[in-house]
């Protein structure tokens, strides 16, 4: 066994004034070369965990007791200035957005070169300048002076990430924390910073707290696995042992909301959002959401017990729990069909531009009644535009022809007549910037109706409910802003507005990129309700491959604003013809990957 | 990476005058940049209309307080003044430049006029006219702006230009020339100072309006097929109402200021009325006999444009978070 070097006991992290409590009993070790994976919803604390292990607290609160010890040194014990030779020397913490953790007015040189002298890294400054060649080797980029004299907005998403990755690991530090480093990037590039990240973590024998709410982002990477809720630590374990024999409910759940590439298994969501704190109830915070809990979970708070080699969980039914089946066992083997209809909207020969430069060439594809159609590929690959240009919103020079039931579509939403427009309906990527913070849902679903059907009152409010039950959401939401509403609250009344317009065709953009994976899951579930109980044609838009699989009969990747492979959903997973989508196939962070690999 | 990364992903308070602004005002435990999860939002809180709430959120400071507090004072004297004044602003009472005594307690004016009934009767006109004269200035600035922020780029283009030509001109300057070409009528006062508040003010929505108009939901209107006009009207204006009640705030103090200095060099209000901007302008020969005649009104006309000034750099505060109170759950 390797040397322990972090070691966290019963770390407890409170709102300031209210002392309301956001984190407890907090505790684990790390040794050299490990990778914890601190995994759960949002608002289950592990942001506000991960970067206490620096002594740092986002304003408003403070850690409340316990004890954070690096090799033999107590880091809540440091003054401010021992602190900052702590943090970036000894323990050093990546963002989760790397745009926004880099300077935007310094060239990243000074930036690298900047730690270092701030740590009194090497004794002149040749010496550092070679420790930054040899970082930006590390981390696959060029090291020229030609890069080096670069700004943050002359780099990609994932050259940023690994300039940040660098820097981080300048002062060859002991510990690691990783914020979501990858969350905003596509597949491809996410798992080129995953790799760059595990080779960095074995050459120097780091120790790393990797933060997620994605299990199959950790899957490869971790050697075990810590999945929080509500403020603590419900379960904790080797990676493998952890994923064979989850003991805890939640774990379960999590589980289960994670897309398989390989075989259907069911994507299921969790109903419900994790409760912030000052709202958690006295025993188990999960039991509301739980389908083992009983009596006791909701009164009394389960003791951690130990249930194999260094896997504890803290459940009063663990092992009912974990005598189910495997998770990752199971199986449906139900395949989509093809609704043998004929085309609805037709996309031939399209190009498309943004200004004078051409992004989207010679498009040829075809929605058909009553069937999805994957429209998959990286960032900048030209989904989102032809999506737009179908859906009426792209404003710049569109060539070729795009057809609805055989008439010429007009280019712009504006100028289709109403029933046009309210047949082709578009959900936004971001449901944070989708729904007008100013307006009520009741009145954010009421424009479509108003726009598009000459309802009396009585049937407009019947029409809402209507709409609102198809989403599955309650109808007291309806006076509500939406910043009263959950993310996925959020994006269901997104999509209940499109479905309130009474469309046939509905364009889903990226809709789940911005969600939990446990609402990525339920979102995706009721998209495929809809789509039987509706018999909606629907484009849907995604970089997730695993994804595809439980929604869509077709698949069209794209690459550089051209469509490389298009056909069935089944037969492309399975046997890629092209090299770009077995690249993409590869890069799709998977746990049976993962456990298929060790 | 040294201590100051670790800065929220929120950033550094301050920051983010031209964001939404109640954005994560409620959630400083989440990341507040890049992706947002599902929160579990807090429930049942009663619900206000957001710039009653950003006035409740100003009133925590001392600064708003103090300021609104010297506001109303003001508005008290303008509006109460003329009922509990001793004795008429057009009277008679003591010889010119008379020191203070018990028929005048702070003396006489150039005439032998009370020049403490002339100071309570003299804020009316000035608070009045100036109210009404930003009150032109936003309707003129916000139709503008928004209509030039959410129309094509030629519109934009054309209504932005346009403005920037009224721009060059001192606001005063431009006043003067209208006022000696048309005569001083009250009227025209008003509707030149709001004309000349308007470009600043259209200058600020026109930039809101550019970034709200890039936010989806904008977007999803747009292909619901809403026309552009009410596009901006609807969706657009009521999420930029929060840095339009700050430069409401600021235009108000300079609508007063540009409405005394007019006074002052007597285009405002004539003789006999009283007025604090004429009052300093007929006093200022007798400054060293008779200094109450013009630190009275001097002093008014500062005290109110130092309130309205607090007042609005409180409610600027609270729309940025300065301080603001994040441990309540």
């Amino acid at each position: 066994m390797s040397r322990i070097i972090l070691t966290v006991k019963d770390l407890e992290i409170v709102l300031d004034p209210s002392g309301v409590e956001v984190d407890h009993e907090i505790s684990f070790e790390l040794v050299e070369g490990e990778v914890l994976g601190l995994v759960g919803e949002s608002a289950s604390g592990k942001t506000t965990a991960a970067t206490s292990l620096l002594n740092f607290q986002r304003r408003g609160a403070k850690i409340a007791g316990g004890s954070i010890h690096i090799d033999d040194r107590d880091v809540l014990a440091l003054g401010a200035s021992q602190l900052r030779q702590l943090r970036g020397g000894v323990i050093s913490y990546v963002p989760q957005d790397p745009g926004s953790a880099l300077n935007p007015a310094l060239r990243i040189g000074l930036q690298l070169r900047e730690v270092l002298e701030d740590h009194g890294f090497g004794d002149s400054d040749a010496e550092r300048r070679t420790r930054v060649e040899e970082m930006m080797a590390e981390v696959l980029l060029p090291s020229t002076k030609e890069f080096l004299r670069r700004y943050t907005h002359q780099l990609s998403g994932g050259q940023q990430q690994r300039v940040v990755l660098a820097m981080a690991f300048s002062c060859r530090p002991k510990v690691i924390v990783l914020d979501e480093p990858t969350t905003g990037l596509d597949v491809t590039t996410q798992a080129h910073v995953l790799n760059t990240i595990r080779d960095l973590v074995t050459a120097h024998g780091v120790a790393a707290v990797y933060v997620t709410h994605d299990l199959a982002v950790v899957a490869e990477l971790a050697n075990r696995i810590a999945v929080m809720y509500a403020g603590r630590l419900v379960e904790i374990g080797p990676a493998a042992e952890l994923f064979a024999g989850a003991s805890h409910p939640y774990t379960r759940r999590l589980l289960h909301a994670v897309p398989a590439l390989t075989g259907r298994r069911t994507l299921e969501g969790i109903p419900g959002f994790a409760p912030r704190p000052g709202y958690r109830s006295a025993g188990c915070a999960f039991a509301p959401r739980c389908s083992y809990a009983v009596a006791q979970c909701s009164a009394e708070m389960p003791p951690e017990e130990t249930v194999g080699q260094m896997h504890r969980v803290r459940c009063w039914r663990h092992e009912e729990v974990r005598a189910q089946a495997p998770v990752l066992a199971q199986k449906d083997d139900s395949s989509l069909e093809s609704s043998g209809e004929a085309g609805l909207v037709t996309v031939r020969g399209v190009s498309a531009w943004y200004g004078s430069k051409e992004i989207l060439h010679d498009i040829d594809i075809t929605l058909r009644a009553r069937e999805c159609l994957a429209l998959v590929g990286e960032s900048g690959s030209g989904k989102t535009t032809l999506a737009r240009c179908i859906a009426g919103l792209h404003h710049f020079r569109i060539e070729g022809d795009i057809d609805f039931q055989g008439k010429a579509l007009p280019r712009l939403a504006g100028g289709r007549p109403r029933a046009i427009r309210h047949a082709i309906q578009y959900v936004f990527q971001n449901p944070y910037s989708a729904l007008n913070p100013r307006k009520t849902v009741a009145q954010i679903l009421s424009q479509p109706l108003q726009i598009f059907f000459d309802y009396t009152r009585d049937q407009r409010e019947d029409r809402l409910a209507e709409v609102l039950a198809l989403v599955s959401l309650d109808e007291t939401l309806l006076s509500r802003y939406p910043d009263q509403l959950s993310g996925g609250e959020r994006q269901r009344v997104a999509i209940a507005r499109a479905l309130a317009a009474d469309p046939t065709v509905l364009i889903c953009d990226e809709v789940t990129s911005w969600l939990d994976v446990s609402v990525q899951a339920s979102i995706v579930q009721l998209l495929v309700r809809l789509q039987n109980e509706i018999g909606l044609c629907m484009l849907f838009v995604t970089h997730n491959l695993a994804l595809i699989r439980s929604i869509a009969y077709d698949v069209a990747v794209m690459s550089e604003g051209r469509i490389v492979e298009y056909g069935p959903t089944d037969d492309v997973l399975a046997d890629p013809q092209v090299e770009y989508t077995r690249r993409l196939l590869a890069d799709t962070p998977t746990i049976e990957a993962a456990l298929f690999k060790t | 990476m040294s201590a100051g990364d670790l800065v929220p992903a929120g950033g550094l308070p301050g920051s983010d005058l031209n964001l939404g602004p109640d954005e994560g005002l409620n959630e400083p435990l989440e990341p507040q940049l890049g992706h947002e999860y599902d929160i579990a939002p807090v429930r049942g809180k009663h619900r206000r209309r957001e710039w009653v709430q950003l006035l409740l959120d100003a009133l925590h400071y001392r600064r708003t307080q103090v300021g609104l507090a010297i506001f109303l004072f003001i508005v008290a004297v303008a509006v109460v003044g003329p009922y509990i004044a001793p004795h008429s602003p057009t009277e008679f009472v003591v010889a010119p430049y008379a020191k203070p005594s018990a028929i005048a307690k702070l003396g006489g004016d150039n005439l032998g006029r009370d020049v403490l009934s002339r100071a309570l009767c003299g804020g009316r006109s000035v608070l009045i006219l100036s109210i009404i004269a930003t009150a032109i200035g936003m309707i003129l600035g916000v139709s503008l702006g928004v209509v030039a922020g959410s129309a094509r780029a030629a519109i934009d283009e054309g209504i932005m230009r346009l403005l920037d030509v009224l721009l060059a001109f001192p606001s005063i300057v431009f006043v003067l020339l209208m006022v000696s070409v048309l005569g001083p009528r009250l009227w025209l006062i008003v509707l030149t100072v709001g004309i000349t508040a308007a470009p600043r003010i259209a200058r600020v929505v026109h930039g809101c309006t550019q970034e709200v108009k890039e936010r989806d939901f904008v977007v999803a209107a747009e292909s619901l097929g809403v026309s552009r006009l009410k596009i901006a009207f609807t969706e657009i204006l009521p999420n930029i109402s929060s840095p339009l009640m700050v430069e409401g705030g600021l235009r108000l103090t300079s609508s007063v200021a540009i409405i005394a200095s007019l006074s002052f060099l007597g285009f405002g209000l004539q003789p006999p009325a009283a007025d604090w901007g004429l009052m300093v302008n007929e006093n200022r020969v007798g400054l060293i006999v008779q200094p109450y005649s013009v630190f009275v009104p001097v002093a008014l006309i500062a005290i109110l444009t130092i309130g309205v000034n607090l007042a609005t750099d409180g409610i600027a505060h609270a729309m940025i978070g300065i301080g603001r109170d994040t441990g309540s759950a």
